[in-house]
């Protein structure tokens, strides 16, 4: 049983390097009169945690789930690593689906099944691999994620950072080359959303993952964000990382993520300072 | 509102194809099945028996009682149970009482799965949710015709205890009744529209929990429009399958 992360030589065994990534090409999507996104392009780059950040409206919970395929978008592409979505058969898109995780807002874990069992379904679902040999992976992936003691208790026995990790794990046990996440904090207190926040960016460096995570939690932005894709109105209003964040003078991305006294401060603080 | 309703048929007939559609793994389906046949087929056991027991009975006692003219022979209370309860209570009125307990069950299960997003991790995942989850179903529910048979039985044994320990007749005369002009046909009618009511059990109420939208709320009337949509369907579909079959 392989319990290494995916290279990608590995995944590509007929290549040198090659540089993944997710790539967003003129995205629009409408629902009925509404247009939510309005020519959104970006680029979601492999091994780093890519944030979506933007006011309730702006389009960031549509844009995540057209890149999952959840929406069809009414023009533009997505390309994974130079795969556009849009032309791929059924059975592509299914076995593309295969190689993301996604980590819902409410978990979205199984009510019936216990912690292991959520994490063992995509295994049993999409491997080859005997009892023996996904059991260990589960033991590996609920480890990485300090979750040994909940093996055997439901969902509905565990806390909600605890349903977080589950979800974190369930996410990436069959070693994907794509992570989403949406609004992985909502709901936690200061210390379990750092806690997530880390995890998730460890996970993203040392799986060499595509991560893309959609929030609007400035600890989130400034803790993890590494690309950030600030969105206004349905468009791409600014794009950068979290040091250049501080120094914008984008009015939209200023007024949005310093909103709060704190971050004014911190903000005021890091231009004084350098850091 | 007539297009919508049209609409709504598409869909359902559409689900029904997707339902076919890249098959879940076998070792992860059989578990599946399992499960679908405790909850709804062995979970349905005990209320099934219940009725069926004493609605045999009360149609036992309501047609004795209705026999007033002393020239009508005691016998035809043993044949008008048997025939009420193969022709018509066992297959129907048992299916739509299993709209309402299979059915709430089957919509508010999935609808909570829609509403918590179990669904769509599902979809994510590369799952066909609808084989998936409906599929199992379908396939439990082929065991349904036994849970009639069962009502069958225990109906004409309530009608039996209640006509003989009720006085209203011998047991021989009901045992009479029960053999008299046996038409070998009617249960395969029975078990013909059971097995059409089986798949409206499994498809309909999934239908209103898989394409609900909203919150809770919704998964409580979803529950409830499933419920009149399958009876109705069951009610209609009885009608033709009556019309097509005995007439």
């Amino acid at each position: 049983m392989d319990l290494s992360i995916h290279y990608p030589d590995q995944l590509y065994p007929n290549t040198v390097t090659f540089e993944l990534m997710i790539e967003v090409k003129n995205v629009e999507k409408s629902f009925g009169d509404s247009q939510v996104l309005k020519g959104v392009s970006t680029v979601f780059e492999t091994g780093k945690t890519n944030l979506i950040i933007g006011q309730s409206g702006s389009g960031k919970t549509v844009l995540l789930k057209t890149l999952l395929g959840i929406h069809a978008p009414d023009s533009g592409t997505i390309e994974f690593d130079g795969r556009v979505y849009s032309e791929l058969t059924k059975d592509e898109k299914r076995a593309l689906r295969t190689e993301i995780g996604m980590v819902f807002q409410g978990s979205a874990l199984f009510d019936s099944m216990t912690v292991a069992q959520n994490v063992a379904f995509p295994l049993k679902m999409f491997t080859k691999n005997t009892r023996a040999e996904t059991n260990k992976r589960v033991d590996f992936v609920l480890e990485r994620v300090n979750l040994t003691e909940a093996h055997n208790k439901l969902p509905s026995e565990i806390s909600g950072g605890m349903q977080k990790r589950v979800a974190i794990a369930r996410a990436i046990v069959n070693n994907p080359k794509y992570l989403f996440c949406d609004e992985p904090n909502s709901g936690l207190d200061p210390n379990t959303s750092i806690l997530i926040d880390n995890l998730i960016k460890e996970i993203t460096e040392e799986y060499n993952i595509t991560t893309v995570i959609n929030t609007h939690d400035m600890n989130s932005v400034m803790e993890i964000g590494e690309n950030i894709v600030f969105l206004k109105n349905g468009l791409k209003e600014w794009q950068g990382t979290k040091e250049q964040i501080f120094k914008t003078d984008n009015k939209a991305v200023t007024d949005f993520v310093y909103s709060s006294n704190l971050f004014k401060k911190v903000r005021e603080a890091y231009l004084k300072d350098g850091k | 509102m007539l297009i919508r309703y049209l609409s709504q048929v598409g869909r359902y007939f559409l689900m029904w194809k997707e339902i076919f559609n890249k098959p879940t793994k076998w070792s992860v389906m059989k578990g599946l099945i399992l499960k679908e046949i405790d909850d709804l087929i062995i979970g349905s056991l005990g209320i099934v028996a219940f009725i069926s027991f004493f609605v045999g009975g009360v149609v036992a006692i309501q047609t004795a009682l209705n026999l007033t003219n002393p020239l009508i022979p005691k016998y035809l209370i043993g044949f008008a149970t048997r025939q009420s309860v193969i022709l018509e209570f066992a297959p129907t009125f048992i299916s739509i009482i299993m709209a309402g307990k299979m059915g709430s069950f089957i919509t508010s299960s999935i609808g909570t799965m829609r509403v918590t997003e179990q669904i769509d991790a599902l979809e994510v995942m590369g799952v066909n949710s609808l084989n998936y989850l409906v599929f199992p179903k379908l396939i439990a529910l082929l065991l349904y015709p036994f849970l009639i048979g069962i009502a069958m039985f225990l109906g004409i044994l309530g009608g039996w205890i209640a006509g003989v320990y009720g006085g209203f007749a011998t047991s021989s005369d009901f045992i009479t009744g029960i053999q008299m002009e046996f038409i070998p046909f009617h249960i395969i009618y029975a078990f013909i529209k059971t097995f059409v009511f089986a798949l409206i059990l499994a498809t309909v109420p999934s239908f209103h929990g898989y394409y609900m939208k909203g919150g809770a709320l919704e998964v409580g009337k979803a529950s409830t429009v499933a419920f009149v949509w399958t009876s109705v369907s069951i009610i209609l579909i009885n009608y033709i399958l009556t019309q097509l079959l005995l007439s």
